[in-house]
């Protein structure tokens, strides 16, 4: 019954959570209302077009940004109430690795230290234990810890700055990795090798994941659920296979269909005229789809629609989901 | 006769560690009306390949080959005509309409100009033709956005826009270089289909560059892979997909992540990384990371050649048999 209750507590539980920012004598609304769980050894894809808000929710997750209201429970404890070293504590069983692999290492300083770091941040005072540490990462990422932990981040590729990336952000051991938009920089057949790489470390070391990324492909490539966000809100979540067959909210069908399939014989559809996402400044009243939604009536603009399951474990925020 | 042909081009930049052949010996060709697909990863040269028909090089870079394009041939062709020719029958349209629009200029004044330079209308004219193009291309209102500037307009927006310039001198050919790498997905649908539709009304040869074989897939006529300043493989598009014979190619398809897939199913990916363009390899470049590499393919070069159909062409000694259908 005990492992029953404790198998049953989502590792991440992100309750409700907004976020928005000042712009001038504007707000942009950038998370509103969101909220989702993420399980112990699960991995939660997270896909959006660009400013629907998904980089944001990542990072007031680590509480790099505050959050406006909502909780943020990491393990059942409220991060967003949290201060100080409470808060850097907590940090060291969250990580979080970014998009450019080569802007996000310290260009002067070697790759030991580099990884090594976060050890003393954390206070890892014996230096033969860090060296130690820093040695298994890189090899466990694939690459030869003696040949590179002297050079600097400029005599690496892109591919390889992302392994030190990934590294860097396993050296102490966390529980839950926040990966934002990972491979989006690289090409393809490294962004293969690094997607794979993932998903070992993921098995090796028992880690769950907020996969974020705008590609759903790479999404359903590792992800064991999948949550979509447009501007600022969730429209559907839903395990990965049942989501991509079956999709119920317009815009994850939209999303779908867009996609540029590597296949002669699937014949582009012709578009629809969807037009461009609105603003987060002001965004619409009701379903904030409704303005590029086919399906949108009146009921759209005046109501928001909540989360409803319209599947086993598939929820979404729709009020004319896709049969 | 082609509308464009490139002839034996290379082109090699001086660098501080030695001279970096960015393209090496590309010929390609392309008719009247259709779309040529010029796919590869970064560094591949597809970039310093589009920049040598436009005469756009750096400074430094060497030439070599002939672009005959219309008749004539652009590496000779002095800067005067060259510049009349650029805008006018040769268009391009870049990855990052921010940085191809000029942000101090309204958007009137940047299509009216490139108009006026090249075609001879009077102001009304000329800005009755600039309403007409952003209407063609999907703006709505165009006649307030022609007093606008480049960023009160979303990034698709002004993609949109750099068409409209592209397009307003009704160009013979068109460069679309990585046009929607930079833009969200369902801005890139419309986008490619916007390129499409006026490709086929403007009966107008394209060049698509991309790193993506699934925005070419559906769009080109004729495929061409490069990788590491060479294309390795040229077919039309179906047989390019259906029958590839270059592996290379076949690595590059099945590295994507495809939708079909079923989660956590680990991805073929390519082994280790292109080779340095400043350091040539003696034999196939692709050599190094590729499963089917023998002895003879780290000695010797395979040229770019046909075997069983005359269209499709590729640079491999070992190549994959065309008696299965791969691929998908």
């Amino acid at each position: 019954m005990m492992q029953m209750a404790v198998r049953d507590v989502p590792l991440l539980n992100v309750d409700d959570l907004v976020v928005e920012y000042g712009l001038g004598n504007k707000t942009v609304h950038a998370v509103s209302g969101v909220s989702l769980q993420v399980a112990r050894g699960e991995t939660l894809g997270l896909v959006g077009e660009s400013g629907c808000g998904k980089s944001t929710l990542g990072r007031a997750v680590l509480q790099l940004r505050r959050a406006k209201s909502g909780r943020v429970l990491f393990d059942g404890e409220d991060l967003t109430a949290m201060e100080g070293e409470a808060l850097r504590k907590m940090r060291r069983r969250v990580q979080l690795i970014f998009q450019d692999p080569i802007a996000s290492l310290n260009p002067r300083r070697r790759i030991g230290d580099i990884v090594a770091e976060p050890l003393i941040i954390a206070g890892v005072k014996d230096a033969a234990e860090r060296k130690h540490r820093v040695h298994d990462v890189l090899a466990a990422v694939g690459l030869d810890p003696d040949l590179v932990s002297g050079r600097l981040p400029h005599e690496f590729s892109g591919g390889q700055c992302q392994r030190i990336c990934i590294a860097r952000s396993l050296v102490l051991n966390p529980e839950f990795i926040v990966c934002d938009e990972p491979v989006s920089a690289l090409d393809v057949s490294i962004r293969a090798q690094i997607l794979n790489l993932l998903e070992e470390m993921k098995a090796r070391f028992g880690l769950t994941l907020l996969f974020i990324a705008h590609d759903l492909a790479v999404v359903k490539a590792v992800s064991d659920r999948v949550a979509v966000m447009y501007l600022g809100r969730l429209c559907e979540v839903g395990p990965s296979e049942q989501l991509f067959a079956k999709p119920a909210h317009p815009y994850t069908g939209l999303l779908l269909q867009a996609i540029p399939v590597p296949d002669p014989d699937v014949r582009p559809a012709e578009s629809v005229a969807t037009g461009e996402p609105p603003s987060p400044i002001a965004p619409p009243s009701g379903c904030r789809f409704r303005t590029r939604c086919p399906r949108a009536d009146q009921r759209c603009s005046a109501e928001i629609p909540e989360l409803r399951e319209v599947a086993p474990g598939q929820f979404a925020a729709c009020h004319h989901p896709l049969a | 006769m082609p509308l464009l042909t490139i002839e034996d081009v290379a082109v090699e930049l001086p660098t501080p560690r030695g001279n970096l052949r960015a393209v090496d010996r590309v010929d390609l060709s392309l008719e009247a009306g259709r779309t040529l697909g010029i796919v590869g990863e970064s560094g591949c040269g597809k970039t310093m390949l589009s920049r040598a028909v436009l005469q756009l090089l750096p400074k430094k870079a060497k030439l070599t080959g002939r672009v005959m394009f219309d008749g004539v041939d652009l590496v000779r062709l002095d800067s005067e005509r060259l510049r009349q020719l650029r805008g006018r029958d040769l268009a391009v349209v870049f990855q990052d309409p921010m940085t191809s629009l000029n942000p101090v200029l309204t958007i009137g004044t940047q299509l009216m100009e490139t108009i006026q330079e090249h075609l001879e209308l009077d102001v009304a004219a000329a800005r009755a033709r600039s309403i007409e193009l952003l209407a063609a291309v999907g703006i709505p209102a165009p006649e307030q956005r022609l007093a606008q500037y480049p960023h009160q307009c979303s990034g698709g927006m002004r993609q949109r826009i750099a068409i409209a310039i592209a397009l307003s001198c009704e160009p013979k050919l068109l460069i679309a270089d990585e046009p929607t790498t930079a833009l969200d997905v369902t801005i890139q649908a419309q986008i490619l289909d916007l390129l499409a539709r006026e490709q086929r009304r403007r009966h107008m040869a394209m060049i698509i560059i991309t790193h993506d074989l699934g925005v070419v897939a559906g769009r080109a006529d004729e495929v061409a892979v490069m990788y590491a300043g060479r294309v390795v493989e040229r077919a039309p598009t179906p047989a390019l997909f259906k029958r590839m014979h270059m592996p290379y190619t076949e690595a590059l398809l099945a590295a994507i992540p495809k939708l079909e897939t079923a989660p956590h199913t680990p991805l073929p990916a390519i082994s280790g990384r292109p080779p340095d363009p400043t350091r040539p390899l003696k034999g196939c470049s692709f050599a190094p990371r590729c499963r089917y590499a023998g002895a003879r393919c780290h000695e010797a070069k395979p040229e770019l050649k046909a075997a069983e159909m005359p269209d499709h062409l590729y640079a491999c000694f070992h190549p994959i048999p065309v008696t299965e259908e791969v691929g998908a």
